[in-house]
Order: structure tokens, then sequence, then C-alpha cells
């Protein structure tokens, strides 16, 4: 790809040619689970059997896939709304997912959270944020307890293009470097903020070099190279682990869809979206597996059945889980409840003790 | 028993809690090797090092959010704000993200996570002399405390220091030099429950903070005059506990609320609410708010003066209201 920062600063960890075919087939199966996965979305979205906003990853698989590929279980991950294929590829459950975006009491988040705040504890997974670069300090902050602790984890923080143009991204990288914090900064840049064009919104259309306010070693990768992405993104977690401080990924990518399934999109041209659809990450991994690796099609052909028939199983699972009980509804607001935390006690006993009539 | 002010109080709190827990550190402007913006984390650096009182850049918003993720990560932070009014760069992190982790991910995340706050005014003009403790109280997922003696500072520190949500610790800074007794040794002050400060039988003052100090101070005056006023302490500001006031109402029948904010939609606004719908029947007359006056605050000291409410205030709100 076209640049590179300061940095580059990371030494080659794992190369992506030294990665075994099994390892390859499982990023091609976790890509086309994570489109599959979408697509059925779009479908009972359009149902209306998902309510909110659907944030569609479709086109972006092979970042999701490459980077979090080099994450350790210990290590952490936080990313915004747009968050399926990252959930997905942390290895959380699809099934749990569907059902969070169904609203049912399964769902990761029990049904609180919806399709931008998959979630889950046990995969280090601390969420997708809604409020664009919100996340980004606290990414800081996860990263700062664990050299506080001194525990070898490591801290990867995904976002936007458009979230390099908000106050709270330079706030945070600008303490990850002063208290050299193990995060990686992997910006997903689609070229839009919702329906603006980059080169409206920020006046530095090559994001990687908005690092260099923090001194943090940056550099630009193609976010339609799975192989790309997984080589970079293991250079850059090495160099956090190591102690060395944040380091900056600009993954240039596309999304086929709209901002939003609700998104007309009006702002770009359909020669634009067909012309980047030509790089499409599967289908570009697809070749790679069969002219350099040798699979034959058919294998890559019955990891799509695979996928089909683990989908199945998947929209079951979220069409017949339960909603949460009303009980629930005040479940979780604090861990540690104390006194009269519901507000006003008084009003609502009155209120739940009253027929009405 | 020992008598210090409330800004040793806290400091105190913030010690013993160091030493017993090293997982709790400070982090904010000027905390450390200035000693704090207002002398309370005086002498923290030099005991506990800059690994544990950590300054930090001036950027509110990341203070608040590294903390919070510093709390994710097992650690038990202590993010001190410089002022309450500088708090609102911070907003996004106090009500979008601490706010929301245990609820909205389905209770799998906890924030042990305490924003200490300094309030006030001082000659300071409009943007650094504010009143914004009603900005948190109105959202559910935090805890708010407000004390207003150095005993309740002590022990309300230590207590949001060990609890498991976030909770924002509001200092009057007025109050600072404020003395009184507390006790050697290890106690908390629980979260959530209000107290009687003062006991009467003629009118019920509900307050906290700075005008706890001025409630007090105006209830002797009138107990000298034969009006024996009694003062319930909020301390808590969520989740409120209004029991002791509706007890002490069904005693006075009448209820003065007293607080430093602007007086419309405020806590004092919520308070008049509630003994509205669940104390009406013992009321004598109507329930009588004291605030400050609603202009942005000014510097001329004169004009200061005009815009807070004082004791003297509340001994006419008391007469008025026993009229």
């Amino acid at each position: 790809m076209s640049g590179r920062g300061k940095g580059s600063a990371a030494k080659a960890a794992a190369p992506a040619a030294a990665l075994d075919v099994a390892t390859k087939l499982s990023f091609y199966r976790q890509m086309v689970l994570i489109r599959r996965f979408e697509e059925l979305a779009r479908i009972a979205y359009q149902q209306g059997k998902i309510a909110g906003f659907l944030h569609l990853y479709i086109g972006e698989e092979a970042v999701a896939v490459g980077a979090i590929a080099t994450l350790r279980p210990e290590d952490h991950l936080l990313t915004h709304y747009r968050d399926h294929g990252h959930a997905i590829a942390r290895g959380l459950d699809p099934r749990v997912l569907m059902a969070e975006l169904y609203g049912k009491v399964t769902g990761c988040s029990r049904g609180r959270g919806g399709s931008m705040h998959f979630a889950s504890r046990e995969h280090n997974f601390w969420g997708g944020h809604a409020i664009v670069g919100g996340h980004l300090p606290m990414a800081v902050g996860l990263g700062f307890a664990a050299r506080y602790l001194g525990e070898p984890r490591v801290v990867m923080a995904i976002f936007g293009d458009a979230a390099t143009d908000i106050g709270e991204f330079y706030e945070a990288l600008n303490m990850a470097a002063l208290w050299k914090t193990p995060v990686v900064f992997l910006c997903e840049n689609n070229l839009y903020g919702m329906g603006v064009a980059i080169e409206k919104a920020s006046a530095v259309t090559e994001v990687y070099k908005k690092a260099c306010m923090a001194n943090i070693p940056a550099e630009r990768i193609d976010g339609m190279d799975v192989l790309a992405v997984y080589e970079a993104a293991a250079r850059a977690v090495e160099w956090a682990r190591a102690g060395n401080g944040p380091y900056f990924l600009e993954a240039l990518c596309y999304r086929f869809q709209g901002h939003s399934v609700a998104d007309p999109e009006l702002y770009r041209t359909k020669e634009e979206v067909e012309q980047w659809k030509q790089r499409d990450p599967i289908q570009r991994f697809r070749r790679h597996l069969i002219e350099v690796e040798g699979i034959p099609e058919a294998q890559l052909d019955a990891i799509h059945e695979e996928v089909e028939r683990e989908m199945e199983e998947v929209m079951r699972f979220a069409e017949e889980s339960p909603d949460p009980p009303l009980e629930e509804l005040y479940d979780f607001i604090y861990a540690n409840p104390v006194g009269d935390w519901r507000g006003d006690e008084r009003f609502l006993r009155l209120w739940d003790q009253s027929s009405g009539s | 028993m020992p008598v210090m002010t409330i800004r040793e109080a806290i400091r105190q709190a913030l010690r013993e809690e160091m030493q017993r827990d090293r997982r709790v550190f400070i982090m904010g402007e000027d905390v450390g090797a200035y000693g704090g913006t207002y002398a309370v984390t005086r002498g923290l650096y030099e005991e506990f090092g800059e690994e544990r009182v950590r300054d930090t850049p001036i950027a509110e918003s990341a203070i608040v959010g590294v903390a919070l993720g510093a709390a994710l990560g097992g650690l038990r932070p202590v993010a001190e704000i410089m002022t309450i009014n500088f708090v609102l760069l911070a907003l996004d992190q106090i009500v979008n993200h601490a706010a929301k982790m245990s609820y909205m991910f389905g209770g799998q995340f906890k924030v042990p996570l305490v924003i200490r706050v300094p309030a006030g005014w001082g000659q300071l003009a409009a943007t650094h002399s504010q009143t914004f403790e009603v900005y948190f109280a109105y959202v559910p997922g935090l805890k708010v405390v407000y004390p207003g003696t150095p005993y309740d500072a002590k022990g309300m520190l230590k207590a949001a220091l060990r609890d498991e949500d976030p909770v924002i610790y509001i200092e009057h800074t007025a109050l600072y030099p404020v003395r009184g007794e507390v006790p050697e040794g290890d106690y908390v002050v629980p979260i959530g429950k209000s107290e009687i400060k003062r006991v009467g039988r003629d009118c019920t003052i509900v307050t906290y903070g700075r005008m706890l100090q001025a409630s007090l101070q105006a209830a002797e005056q009138l107990a000298r005059e034969g009006i024996e006023v009694e003062v319930v302490d909020l301390r808590t500001l969520r989740p409120l506990d209004m029991e002791p006031v509706y007890e002490s109402i069904a005693k006075t029948h009448r209820a003065l609320v007293v607080t430093e904010e602007w007086r419309s939609f405020g806590v004092g606004a919520e308070v008049a609410a509630r003994i509205q719908e669940h104390a009406f029947d013992e009321l004598d007359a109507p329930v009588m708010r004291l605030g400050s006056r609603e202009v942005p605050h000014p510097y001329n000291k004169h004009h200061e003066r005009a815009v807070l409410p004082w004791p003297e205030d509340v001994v006419k709100a008391v007469k008025l209201l026993l009229r």
C-alpha cells in the first residue's frame, strides 16, 4: 500500500507466509461466516425481526479476521458500533450474537445492547461502543491497568476513520503514548463517516499520519487483504507486548452496504461501489487459497455449506430464544445496589400494586 | 476524638485506602508534584510515588475515560477533575460510558471508579462557579455523594472506594477548612443513607453540602429566637434516601429545601416534588425552596454574594414558612 509512517518500527513477528494452511482455511471460514451472518441479519431486519440500527460490515471482513487473529485470549479488544465482524472473529458464539440482534435474553448482552453493543467478558471483548471515539480512552485505561498489574496483555482498539476527527481520539493517543500503554490502535478507514466522504471531513486523509501527533509509529495497510492485515497486526501487537508503547495501523477498506440498512446511499456512485467490490476480500482470499495454496474449489465450497448449516442453527436459536423477562428490567443498573436505587420506591410500590381501575 | 478539616479528612481517606489496597491510585490535573489544586492530595505524591499519584494532561475526557478503562482492568482509580465546571468536558465518558457499562452489556462489567469533583465559587466568574450535581444525580447507573462534614467526607470516600459502581464524589471548596470530629481507625458511611444532623420540631430543612453548614448555622440563630428546626442531610443524591425526610415532616409539618443550585429543575425540585407526592397530608404549608439566583455567576463580590444563599437567607426562609 501507499505510505508508511515514521514507524513500521515493529519487527516482523509472524509473517503471513509462515501461516499454515489450516489457519488460512480458518480465516476463510470466519470471513464467510461474518458475511453470511450479516446477510441473514439484513433479511431479518427487513422482516422486522431486528430493530434499531443495523450497521453491516460486509466488505471489511479481512480487517477483523486478520487483526483479531493476532491476539491472545488474555488480550483486550474494544471496538465501535459496526461490531458484528469483530465479535465473530474474537470467537463469540454467533448464536448469542444473533440472539442479541433479536433482543433475546440469550443474547451476549441479554438483549440490552442490540447490534451496536456486543460484548463478552469471557472473551475480554469489552464492547462495541456507539459513541464515535468514546471507547478510545477506555482502551488506554485497560492498557494502563495491565501494565500497572504487570500483566502481559495487549489492547486492540478498533475505530473508524471518522473517529480520528474527534477530540477524544487525540486525548487518548496522547495519554497512550505518554504512559507507554500497550495499545494497538486500528483504524478501519472505509472512506466515509456515515455519508460524509473523508475528504470533506478530514484535512488529513492519510489517517495514519495523524498518529504523529503523539509520536506513535504508524502505517497504512491494505484492509482488503486478510494476510496483509494479519502480518501488520502481528507486528503491531508484538511491538506493544514488548513494552514499546502504542502502535497505529490504518487499514484501508470499504463497506459494500450502506452506513446502516436504512441508508439510500445518495452520497456515492454505484460505479465506485462496483469498483471496490472487484476487490472483495473473500473472493481475493479464495483466489489466493486456490492459486497459491492449491486448495481444491470443492473444499472451499464445503466451507460455505458448513457455514450455511451453522447459520440455520444460529437463526433457529435466535428465533426460538425467549425475550428477557420484564422482571429483569432493573437488573444490573448497579453491581452493588444500595438504598432507594430504583428511584422512588414509594411511587413504584403504589404503581405496581394498583390495577388502575 | 481528633478534630480535623474536611480537606484533611479526604486526604486521610485516600491515604488509608491506598495503604490498604494497592489497586487504588489517583490520577488528575496537578494531583502529583503540585500537591493538588486545592491541596487535597498534598504529600501523597511523596508518599506513594508517581506511579500511584499520576499527573495528567488537561484532558478531562481522557482522565475519566482512562480511569474507567483502568477500573474495568481491575484497578480502583480515583480520577480527580479540577472543578465541577470542567466535568462538562467529560460528560460523555461519565454518562455514555461509565454509567452504561454494567447495564447495557447485561451485567458483565463492573466499574469501581471514583470521580472526585471539587465544586464552589469565590469571585471566579460564570464558568468557574457552577453547581452541577443534578447533572449526575439525573443518571441511573451513577452514585452521587456530597458530604458536608469531615466525618462524612472520610467515611463516604472510603465507602466509594470500596464500591463496585461509578461514584461521583463532590467536595465543596468552601467546606475544605470546616472542622469536625473524625474518629481514629477505619469506618465507612454508607452510600444512600440520609441523616438527621440536628433535631427540632418546628420545621424540617432538607439540604446537603455547603448548605448543610449554612443551615446548621441558621438553626443556631433560630434556636436563640425560640424556633427549633430539624436538619436532614441528604449526603447522597443518587440513590436519594427520602425516608428520614418524610419522618421528620410527620413531626414538623413544614419543609424547606435548601440547595446552592439554580432553583429551577434541580435536586431541590426533585426533593420538593417527592415531599408533595408522599407527605402531602402531613404538610401545613407549601414546601419552600431556597437556591441561588438564576443568573450566570458574576465576578463582582457584591453581586456574587447576592446570588448565593447564606445562613441569614435560611433564617428568613424559615420565618416565611412559619408565618
